[in-house]
């Protein structure tokens, strides 16, 4: 699904140059659940906004579902974020003025798909996360954990090939951490490929696979026995 | 780029932000009836002043006759000089150039009587052309015409005012006034802008009025006017050679300043015109200024919403908007509001400045409005500049990385 080879990527900072990613490679099939681990200023974000297209590499292939994504438009790369990516953030990133309906009904206002659809297709993710209930409700009448089920349900409501989750626990406490962690497995056991960035070792165990990075390079790639929750 | 479902999105924005949107509006539609409120003062202004100053004819000279004040030629000092009808017709033939219009003027003050009232009246003696010199309007009937000279009738044109106080509500054409021992017919009456004593006046013609008296041929002023072609410089021309036309017909000494008076429109019309001109630019600057203060106002607006929404559009890019629609979102929301809060501002401000009327002229404040034309042209550029002003944070949003948009805090 994923398939990376020889990526660099470096970031300008005055007159010296931070070399972030220093020749990533790895391969990640349909239906794996892969956490990439790292302390900060590993370069794991920097890889994971590479992965979404957020972020451009300076060095190295990139293919998508075989696709190859390079010197992209701008326009093109909306587009595939639109129709291969899922993305989950830290900090939920919902559109504080549309209620959880309209957020997750967003992407496939993109998609251009017609209204009706787009609340059908949105209420069925809504009600995927067990939040049928709160549709009407601004992500500010929401709780952390809720506001990251409706991001997890915004995600995946344009049926990415790949669900892109940066840190989705950092900003909620353990037992909410494990409620979305929990629901990241369902969405995997169902076939989705997903790929977890953080630096939490107990997050990192949940997954079926840890690559960790360190200083920009892969210093382990390895399966790992999957606590289920 | 239109589509019922982007609209949707955008009046599903504008409920949901209703502060920044009223934020908005509000600027454009204050800009714009500001606009429309100092513009129409400003065009108001100049209504009072041009019917203050511009009412009567600006291309004339006035002729009086004096007494002079130097011996000259054999002519002792203190001799009285005066007009008669040779100089009308010496004025015509000599000065055909520069001619427009002339006509003596005779004044008297006589008792008018009608059905046994009485009362007292200016009467002025004039030929046909007065009408022109005084811009007198007729409102019924007709002035005195060169037929009422030439056969020295007695017809009357009358003042509105005159016809008011003796007629009532009769129909004054027509009817016989008595003035000194005879009758005369009522053939017309006038208005005229410059005001109530302009009204009271009977006009005669002057040859009549000679007849009156003995016969004679004597008259009190002359007044001419000039082609305005002419302009200011052929004005002091004409008033230069009239002066020393006069001076050598009726042997004044050239250097004697009290012998003949010639009093110039022109350069009090030109003193009145560079004022109205000045008014003009004051209204105009005044209107650039509103208008200005207003773009600035939307664009600051403009740049302080997509600035806010930095993330948002970062959002958006990541869960696959193109920079296109970001752009066309922005920008049809700005627009949008702007049309038709500048519309209502234009409104307002019209159904304001309509509603005065003419309640401020005690501040000289006449009939303020705006051409329709200027309104549209005004509102239209704070909605282009809107849009601009909306363009290029739109865009330059548009251009940044989603992924440096979303870190945007």
């Amino acid at each position: 699904m994923i398939q990376i080879s020889n990526l660099h990527k470096s970031y300008k900072m005055g007159s010296n140059s931070l070399h972030v990613l220093k020749g990533i490679n790895f391969k990640i099939d349909e239906g794996e659940l892969v956490a990439i681990m790292g302390s900060s200023g590993s370069g794991k974000s920097t890889l994971l906004n590479i992965l979404g297209m957020l972020d451009i590499a300076d060095e190295g292939n990139y293919l998508l579902d075989n696709v190859l994504i390079k010197d992209l438009t701008e326009t093109t790369a909306a587009n595939y974020r639109n129709r291969f990516l899922g993305f989950v953030f830290q900090s939920f990133n919902l559109i504080n003025y549309k209620n959880a309906l309209e957020n997750v009904a967003l992407p496939l206002y993109y998609q251009g798909l017609r209204r009706k659809i787009r609340q059908q297709k949105a209420l069925e993710y809504l009600k995927k996360v067990g939040l049928l209930n709160w549709a009407k409700h601004l992500p500010s009448e929401l709780s952390g954990g809720q506001k990251q089920r409706v991001a997890i349900a915004r995600a995946m409501a344009s049926e990415p090939k790949v669900l892109l989750a940066d840190e989705p626990t950092g900003a909620l406490d353990s037992n909410t951490s494990r409620e979305v962690m929990s629901l990241i497995q369902k969405i995997n056991d169902e076939g989705k490929t997903i790929l977890v960035v953080t630096h939490e070792i107990d997050i990192a165990k949940m997954c079926k696979r840890i690559i960790t990075l360190k200083d920009g390079v892969i210093v382990e790639d390895k399966k790992t026995d999957q606590i289920l929750l | 780029m239109f589509s019922r479902d982007q609209w949707q999105e955008i009046f599903e924005t504008i409920r949901k932000n209703k502060l920044r949107t009223i934020l908005s509006g509000f600027t454009v539609a204050l800009g714009i009836f500001i606009f429309i409120i100092l513009f129409g003062f400003g065009n108001g202004l100049k209504n009072s002043f041009e019917q203050f100053f511009l009412d009567d004819a600006t291309n004339t000279l006035w002729l009086y006759p004096g007494v002079t004040s130097k011996a000259y030629q054999g002519f002792k000092d203190n001799r009285r000089i005066e007009f008669e009808n040779s100089d009308l017709i010496d004025i015509q033939e000599n000065f055909t150039f520069f001619l427009e219009n002339i006509t003596p003027r005779i004044n008297r003050r006589e008792v008018l009587s009608y059905k046994g009232q009485s009362n007292i009246y200016n009467i002025r003696a004039v030929a046909p052309d007065h009408q022109y010199v005084e811009k007198t309007i007729i409102m019924k009937g007709r002035f005195i015409n060169q037929k009422d000279i030439d056969e020295r009738t007695k017809n009357i044109t009358i003042g509105r005012l005159v016809a008011q106080d003796i007629f009532k509500k009769e129909d004054p054409v027509g009817k016989y006034i008595e003035m000194g021992e005879s009758a005369f017919k009522v053939v017309g009456v006038f208005q005229d802008k410059s005001g109530d004593r302009e009204e009271r006046l009977v006009y005669l013609p002057y040859t009549t009025r000679q007849l009156m008296e003995k016969n004679n041929d004597k008259i009190d002023q002359i007044i001419v006017s000039f082609k305005p072609e002419l302009g200011y410089v052929g004005a002091l021309a004409f008033e230069k050679q009239l002066g020393d036309f006069f001076k050598s017909k009726k042997v004044i000494d050239p250097t004697d300043k009290s012998g003949l008076y010639i009093r110039n429109t022109t350069e009090r019309v030109r003193q009145n015109q560079r004022f109205a001109s000045t008014l003009q630019i004051i209204v105009a600057f005044v209107g650039i200024g509103t208008l200005i203060a207003g773009i600035i106002g939307i664009s600051n607006i403009m740049v302080f919403v997509v600035n806010e929404r930095t993330k948002e559009l970062g959002v958006r890019k990541a869960l696959g908007a193109t920079p296109i629609s970001i752009v066309a979102m922005i920008l049809n929301e700005s627009i949008f509001i702007t049309t038709l809060s500048g519309i209502f501002g234009l409104l307002t401000g019209i159904f304001m400045l309509s509603r005065m009327d003419d309640q401020l002229e005690q501040y000289f404040i006449l009939d303020p409005y705006v051409d329709s034309l200027t309104a549209l042209i005004a509102t239209f550029l704070l909605i282009f500049f809107g849009a601009i002003a909306g363009y290029i944070p739109a865009k330059r949003a548009a251009s940044i990385k989603p992924i440096v948009a979303l870190r945007d805090e």
